[in-house]
């Protein structure tokens, strides 16, 4: 299957293959406000976790993990005493499907400012799917250096694993069939702000 | 401080990498060009990290096929492909044996027996790369094919002065000395009139070539006229042969017209960058006060020619492929 | 078939001033009768209807690389080459392996054609021992051996004295030399026309000038010693305008373009098409229009092929290392009928009388004309029949031409030579 040019450039599920013309939304499952009472416990939980902020740095993943990481540092600033560097990284390097049937994806930098050795690293990212992203995370932040731990924390989750990866942090569970599209729209980005469950039209098994 | 990062929708233009190879600076596109030096971008901070390697072209096998000798561009793209963790292999032919007997497509067809991906080739006859990638499966990426094409070196150079001045567009670029003889002026033209910068070649008229003017270039005969207005300048290498074949006087007379020298460089803008694509003749084209000066750029073109030859091995290693012709 | 009849063909015989529809009875491999409805009386009939019936094609200029490159062509490939082509007459260059620069050589590719048959192969011999440009071969032995004319070609006379000591001591035998005008110091190694597009590509360029400034020392040469200079296929606008000077001056010399010269430009180099890599290189349009205006005005006499074989392996390289030439047998008449006759530059009968007649007679071959009682070497030609050039389907053991792919109008339907049938073979 050729790589979809998706909105998250992610590995896309390989099961599954189907023809699709489209989608429509079938349920808003975050609005504004929900998106914000997430991203608060959570921060509330990383502190709790971590019993304070110290050594705490947060690694987003390009596009809106990074953004989310921005907010979610702000969080945990605003309850700890420490400031809480933010990271972005580009895994497009480390996908495991660059492949030759189409051209390969934009890299991006990754802009890491700080030496990740000796922290405690959270990763963040909008959706947790197959967990290919996040594989891919952990090899590229293995190569920028050894934090003492690394947690994931996510917006959503809405499972169909392919890997052993589970979020630490998730701000919702959705329960999604495969076909199914889970969509973070982001004021930064998208000028709203929610989460929303899309459905194929016409989906067509092959 | 990252946090201070703003993040935007992406400006990059749609423009996808679909080019098989990568022969020449004519035959790329605006956005094309682009692509590479917003891949580049992406690619230097690798260099600067404690495990300089990235894993995206694992598994693929690069060979560095040079049919002339050249330490650094060769240096340079073995390391590019040791950073994204691809296997390098060196063949290092002298053209000479091809004499013998066996053709460049031979030398190619035994390659490719082993199932290379990328052919990285240097060659002293303009063509070769071309000729080579008409019937070679694998990707092509011309590391300079006589007086015809050298475009990773001209992207580095594009990319430096994207990176030094901010912009390429609008800038008045200044390139000196042997251009007839010069794949990297041929490449520099394209690339930098495509980005919109104002070329201006200055040369004794025996070190031009015919109609150069056609290619949206100003011609000049005198450097300290043409150095004033410049905001880059762009030197070449004068090669001794040039010498012998009586395109030039004596390399003295040449220097004393048009070698750069601190005094000729005090025309100059105060914020000029001295650029070069090595080795540098010194106290022939370059004089060593000017090469090692403030307003040299010569050791970041180096620096920069390793991420540019990441992105491009990275872009035609993407790029989709046709099947084997017969 | 001692008789043929060619019914209803349309004549071209420029040489007799022919041109018609009339009928051709061959006996005995001469023309016996060219008149309005020949009955057949038991003779073979041809139907030519809609066809030209034109004297035999006769190229000034063919490589045929034996001996030495048999792997490049053979006489015997060359020779159904130009029957397809329509040619009934090829006069071959001495650039082989030994050059044909003694009578031995000659002979054999004397014995060689005569033992393969079909068209006639005149040999050219050497102007230099080894075609070195150093001494002076046998000329008289040579021409006594068959030579038609004599040229270093491949290689210019480059040495002035002995060039004017050719012409000189050439003007006993009342034939030509046939200079491949080209000053080497001035084309310094160039591999195609000094201009834009050689500079695009950072190739070599050789200037114009560097084929005019010979031409123009050899029409003085010619003038000094009253010797024929013929020049081989001639290139760019100067050498043309040299040329029609020194015929309005009644100096002796004789000119002859190939059809790639008058079809194509440097353009076709493109990105280091070797099959364009000619020499001399194919210049701009401003000298495909002049060597046109040439052929208008009668200075430039005829159009010879300069077919020159090689193989794919020495082809299919970069174009530096790519050897200088193309095989031209087989496209030359459908080319100069796009170049010249559908662009309205040439007629047919102007077309044939560049390609037999005028060939013929700076040669003195047989030929070139269908007057009675003359040899019967003449072709047919379909001037609507559309093919498109395959050069994989090229008798010619070379496979390369910049015309591959090209539709042209105007086939080869039969080529007799001596009344015998050598195409369709």
């Amino acid at each position: 299957m050729a790589e979809s040019p998706a909105r998250h450039e992610k590995p896309q599920p390989e099961s599954g293959a189907f023809f699709v013309s489209g989608f429509r939304e079938k349920a808003k499952v975050l609005d504004g406000a929900a998106i914000r009472r997430a991203l608060t416990r959570v921060a509330h939980e990383i502190v709790e976790h971590h019993k304070g902020t110290e050594h705490l740095a947060l690694i987003g993943i390009r596009t809106r993990g990074a953004l989310l990481a921005q907010r979610l540092a702000r969080e945990i600033e605003a309850i700890g005493e420490h400031p809480v560097p933010v990271g972005i990284l580009d895994i497009t390097l480390y996908r495991d499907d660059l492949s030759r049937i189409a051209p390969n994806p934009v890299v991006h930098a990754t802009e890491i400012s700080f030496d990740v050795a000796g922290l405690h690293l959270i990763l963040v990212d909008d959706v947790l799917f197959t967990g290919r992203t996040i594989r891919a995370a952990l090899n590229a932040i293995s190569d920028l250096g050894r934090p003492n731990t690394i947690q994931l924390a996510v917006l959503v989750d809405r499972g169909h694993r392919e890997l052993p990866i589970r979020a630490d942090y998730v701000g919702k569970n959705i329960p999604t069939s495969l076909q199914e599209r889970v969509d973070v729209r982001l004021n930064e980005l998208d000028e709203k702000e929610e989460v929303v469950l899309e459905v194929p039209v016409d989906a067509e098994r092959s | 401080m990252a946090n201070g990062v703003t993040m935007t929708k992406d400006a990059v233009s749609a423009a996808a990498w679909t080019k098989k190879d990568l022969l020449g600076l004519r035959e790329l596109s605006v956005e094309e060009i682009r692509l590479v030096l917003q891949t580049a971008e992406s690619f230097r901070e690798i260099s600067l990290r404690p495990i300089k390697k990235v894993p995206a072209l694992r598994g693929k096998t690069v060979v560095n096929l040079f049919f002339e000798p050249s330490t650094r561009t060769r240096t340079s793209f073995e390391l590019a492909a040791k950073r994204l963790s691809a296997d390098i292999v060196n063949i290092t032919a002298q053209s000479s044996s091809l004499t013998k007997g066996e053709t460049v497509l031979d030398t190619v067809r035994n390659l490719e027996a082993l199932k290379v991906d990328i052919l990285v080739i240097r060659h002293a006859a303009a063509g070769v790369p071309h000729l080579i990638a008409r019937h070679a499966a694998a990707s092509v990426i011309n590391a300079g094919d006589g007086a015809h094409e050298h475009p990773t070196q001209a992207l580095l150079d594009l990319f430096t002065i994207q990176e030094k001045k901010g912009r390429v567009a609008g800038l008045n670029v200044c390139i000196v000395g042997d251009i007839a003889h010069s794949r990297v002026a041929r490449s520099n033209i394209w690339g930098l009139t495509k980005l919109g910068a104002r070329v201006t070649v200055c040369a004794p008229p025996t070190l031009l070539p015919p109609q150069i003017e056609q290619l949206g270039v100003t011609v000049s005969h005198r450097v300290d006229e043409a150095i004033r207005a410049a905001d880059v300048v762009m030197l070449l290498r004068i090669q001794h042969e040039r010498q012998e074949a009586q395109l030039v006087p004596s390399l003295r007379e040449y220097r004393l017209r048009y070698g750069l020298d601190r005094e000729r460089l005090k025309q100059a803008k105060p914020d000029v960058l001295i650029m070069h694509p090595g080795p540098v003749n010194r106290g022939v084209e370059l004089d060593s006060s000017v090469a090692d000066g403030p307003y040299s750029v010569i050791l970041d073109q180096v620096t920069n020619g390793l991420a540019v030859r990441m992105a491009v091995l990275y872009l035609v290693s993407g790029a989709p492929k046709v099947e084997e012709e017969s | 078939m001692s008789k043929l009849l060619i019914k209803n063909g349309y004549l071209i015989d420029p040489a007799n001033q022919r041109d018609g529809t009339f009928d051709v009875l061959i006996e005995r491999g001469k023309i016996a009768a060219i008149e309005t409805a020949i009955p057949a009386n038991g003779a073979k009939i041809i139907d030519a209807a809609g066809q030209l019936v034109v004297p035999g094609l006769i190229d000034l200029h063919t490589h045929l690389r034996q001996p030495g490159r048999e792997d490049k062509e053979t006489i015997e490939t060359g020779v159904q080459a130009a029957a397809r082509g329509g040619f009934t007459t090829v006069c071959v260059m001495p650039n082989t392996t030994p050059p044909l620069d003694e009578r031995s050589h000659v002979d054999f590719i004397q014995q060689e054609s005569r033992r393969i048959g079909g068209i006639c192969v005149q040999p050219i011999g050497a102007v230099t021992k080894g075609r070195q440009g150093l001494e002076l071969t046998d000329f008289g032995e040579l021409f006594e051996a068959g030579c038609v004319a004599l040229s270093d070609d491949g290689h210019p006379v480059s040495d002035s004295h002995l060039m004017r000591r050719a012409l000189e001591y050439a003007k006993v035998f009342q034939r030509p030399i046939i200079q491949h005008a080209e000053d080497r110091q001035l084309a310094a190694g160039g591999v195609m026309h000094e201009g834009l597009i050689a500079t695009t590509l950072g190739l070599r360029g050789m200037p114009s000038e560097a084929e005019s400034v010979m031409v123009a020392r050899d029409v003085a040469l010619a003038e000094l010693t009253g010797g024929w200079v013929h020049f081989a296929h001639l290139s760019c606008a100067q050498s043309v305008e040299v040329v029609r000077q020194a015929k309005r001056r009644g100096i002796r010399v004789t000119c002859e373009v190939t059809p790639h010269h008058v079809a194509l430009t440097h353009e076709a180099v493109g990105e280091f098409d070797t099959r364009a890599k000619v020499n001399p290189p194919l210049r701009t349009e401003q000298d495909r229009t002049a060597l046109i205006e040439g052929l208008r005005d009668g200075t430039i006499d005829c159009i010879a092929t300069d077919h020159a074989p090689h193989t794919d392996w020495e082809k299919d390289a970069d174009f530096d290392a790519a050897p200088f030439g193309i095989g031209g047998l087989e496209t030359a008449l459908g080319v100069c009928a796009r170049a010249l006759i559908e662009s309205k530059h040439l007629s047919w009968a102007q077309l044939i009388g560049k390609l037999s007649v005028h060939p013929a007679q700076i040669a003195g071959v047989s030929g070139g004309t269908l007057a009675k009682g003359a040899d019967a070497d003449l072709t047919l030609i379909d001037p609507e029949a559309t093919w498109t050039v395959d050069p994989s389907r090229f008798a010619s053991k070379s496979k390369h031409s910049p015309f591959a792919g090209w539709t042209l109008h105007g086939a080869v339907v039969r080529v007799l030579v001596r009344g015998a049938e050598v195409f369709p073979a």
